[in-house]
């Protein structure tokens, strides 16, 4: 993974020009690196976020212990989580639940334990954690999240965890000075292309003071996308030199390891 | 070295899939099959998709078919005509397999259906093989000749219309039963993402009894046209051949078997057929174990689409 130093300034400007509420505080961010571009190498990476939190002469004076949660959220695609139960002897699949626009990467990122920065009541609101993400289903007619106990929906999140693209991190995020922050977002290799989110609340007292956006997207370039576009658009082609290309491979061998 | 592969949206590490197709290149030039049944679980196994790991076979074998049907082909070890027939009823079975592929996707249930497939086929096939090559074993043992045709014994099969004559192959046949077992092959080929070699060629010598000479060459040319028909079909409906890991496992598959027909030469026939019985049968039991213990994970997550390319 390459740093665009020039995008990475362009993405420093538009993340200040993001309006803050009407409170006090300003939050200025960066993300390291605004376009990951996924290469033959790629094998994963981490992106740095830093940023620092600006005050102007209507802050209250004596307001200086922040919490920062940082949310990243990766291009929303529906999912299904199947269960297996046992049948006739064997293990095969029968329930199942559907969710709808999930984020195929989710991370949440904090300076300490999200129950420390705010209330439950705060925390079920502002999203913090994963139990507190709202994780769409679609239940019968409706749709719906459901609690954070549900089977389905704690497996789904363990899942993803496993393969590190749900996390969250509770003492991730790093205050340098009392105003200036960093954390990284760490990238797992199957890692999905495409648009990330990054959402940064700050809080203070237990509640929120303001939050601002920033974003960066994943992008196959060079071979890969054009591999990945030819099959998605134009089958034909891609089967015909597909196969093409196996009866060359085959053909070829049966040159070079002739006998006779 | 890892590399990216582009469809399956993971890295992998180059040599340990070259090294997996020169492997099963190698039992494949031995026995003289395509080695699907042994390449598909394995891709599965390294964390490749199930859906991509089929799609993507089918080029490896089309290319590794490719190659043993042009050195048949010098040997004039191919019957055309028969080769023709069997591929009518091959291309419409791969078409019914690759729609009941996409079908079945739809459902949630294609990786207990591949499983399933995998079990009851490759126990049946490999425990049959597995025996026959041992009582062959024990025939040739006992002195007595290894007979596999009776010369002039007639099935029912024997009693169908549509006769045909087949020179190469010098037998005069109905084209039913030949339709039949290409539609089979092709249907098991595209669902399971296998040649269907190591099942096409017991049925052509038991049932169609096709002599042993023409055997091999002509089941390699309904591979080959099957799985190159697999191929587009999966990559027009599904979008799920990996050109990259298809090409990787081709270069080693063709180079592995080269060595493994020069490895199969020196064996003695009914071991051979042994070997592989008891390598089908494995394979087989193995999938079978897998669905009878408690999964380890009783949730799995599948992407249902909704992604923007």
């Amino acid at each position: 993974m390459r740093l665009r130093a020039p995008l990475a300034i362009i993405g420093l400007v538009a993340a200040t020009s993001a309006a803050a509420p009407a409170s006090a505080e300003r939050l200025i961010v960066s993300v390291s690196n605004h376009r990951v571009t996924v290469t033959p190498n790629y094998s994963g990476g981490e992106l740095v976020l830093f940023g620092s939190v600006e005050k102007d002469d209507k802050t209250p004076s004596n307001r200086s212990n922040y919490d920062l949660v940082v949310t990243v959220a990766g291009p929303r695609a529906d999912m299904v989580t199947r269960r297996k139960e046992r049948k006739f002897g064997i293990w095969i699949n029968t329930d199942s639940r559907h969710f709808l626009q999930v984020p195929g990467y989710l991370a949440l990122f904090s300076n300490r334990p999200f129950d420390q920065i705010a209330s439950p009541e705060v925390q079920r609101r502002q999203q913090l954690g994963l139990n507190n993400v709202t994780l769409v289903q679609r239940v019968g007619p409706d749709f719906a999240d459901v609690v954070p106990n549900d089977p389905f929906r704690s497996a789904f999140v363990r899942l993803r965890s496993e393969h590190d693209l749900y996390r969250e991190a509770t003492s991730a995020v790093t205050f340098l000075t009392p105003t200036l922050f960093r954390t990284g977002i760490p990238l797992p290799a199957e890692v999905p292309i495409g648009t990330y989110n990054v959402e940064i609340k700050l809080f203070s007292d237990g509640a929120l003071v303001t939050k601002t956006e920033s974003a960066f997207e994943i992008v196959k370039i060079g071979f890969e996308q054009f591999v990945a576009t030819t099959a998605r658009q134009n089958g034909l082609v891609y089967g015909l030199v597909t196969a093409f290309m196996a009866l060359m491979t085959g053909w070829m061998a049966s040159i070079v390891f002739r006998k006779d | 070295m890892q590399l990216y592969l582009p469809i399956a949206d993971i890295p992998v590490n180059v040599f340990l899939i070259l090294a997996m197709g020169a492997a099963v290149g190698f039992v494949s030039g031995m026995f003289g099959i395509g080695g699907g049944f042994l390449m598909t679980p394995l891709l599965i196994f390294v964390g490749i998709a199930p859906a991509v790991a089929v799609a993507s076979v089918a080029s490896h074998i089309a290319a590794s078919s490719f190659s043993g049907a042009i050195s048949y082909w010098r040997r004039r070890a191919i019957d055309p005509l028969l080769a023709a027939v069997l591929l009518v009823g091959g291309t419409l079975g791969t078409a019914l397999g690759v729609w009941t592929f996409t079908f079945l996707r739809s459902l949630g249930q294609l990786d207990l259906m591949i499983a399933l497939s995998y079990v009851i086929l490759l126990t049946t096939v490999g425990g049959l093989m597995f025996w026959e090559g041992l009582r062959a074993m024990l025939r040739a043992r006992g002195g007595r000749p290894v007979a596999l045709r009776k010369p002039g014994s007639h099935g029912w099969i024997h009693g169908l219309p549509l006769k045909l004559r087949f020179k190469r192959s010098k037998i005069y046949l109905s084209v039913i039963p030949v339709v039949v077992v290409g539609l089979v092959i092709g249907f098991i080929g595209a669902v399971m993402g296998i040649g269907g070699g190591f099942i096409l060629v017991p049925l052509m010598i038991y049932v169609l009894r096709v002599p042993t000479s023409t055997v091999i060459g002509t089941s390699m040319v309904l591979t080959l046209v099957t799985m190159v028909f697999a191929t587009m079909l999966h990559a027009v409906t599904n979008h799920l051949v990996d050109a990259v890991l298809a090409l990787i496992l081709m270069i080693g598959g063709v180079t592995g078997a080269q060595f493994g027909a020069r490895a199969g030469q020196k064996i003695r026939g009914e071991h051979l057929r042994l070997l592989l019985g008891l390598l089908v049968l494995a394979v087989g039991i193995r999938f079978a174990v897998e669905l009878v213990i408690r999964p380890q994970d009783l949730y799995s997550i599948r992407e249902t689409g909704g992604a923007p390319p």
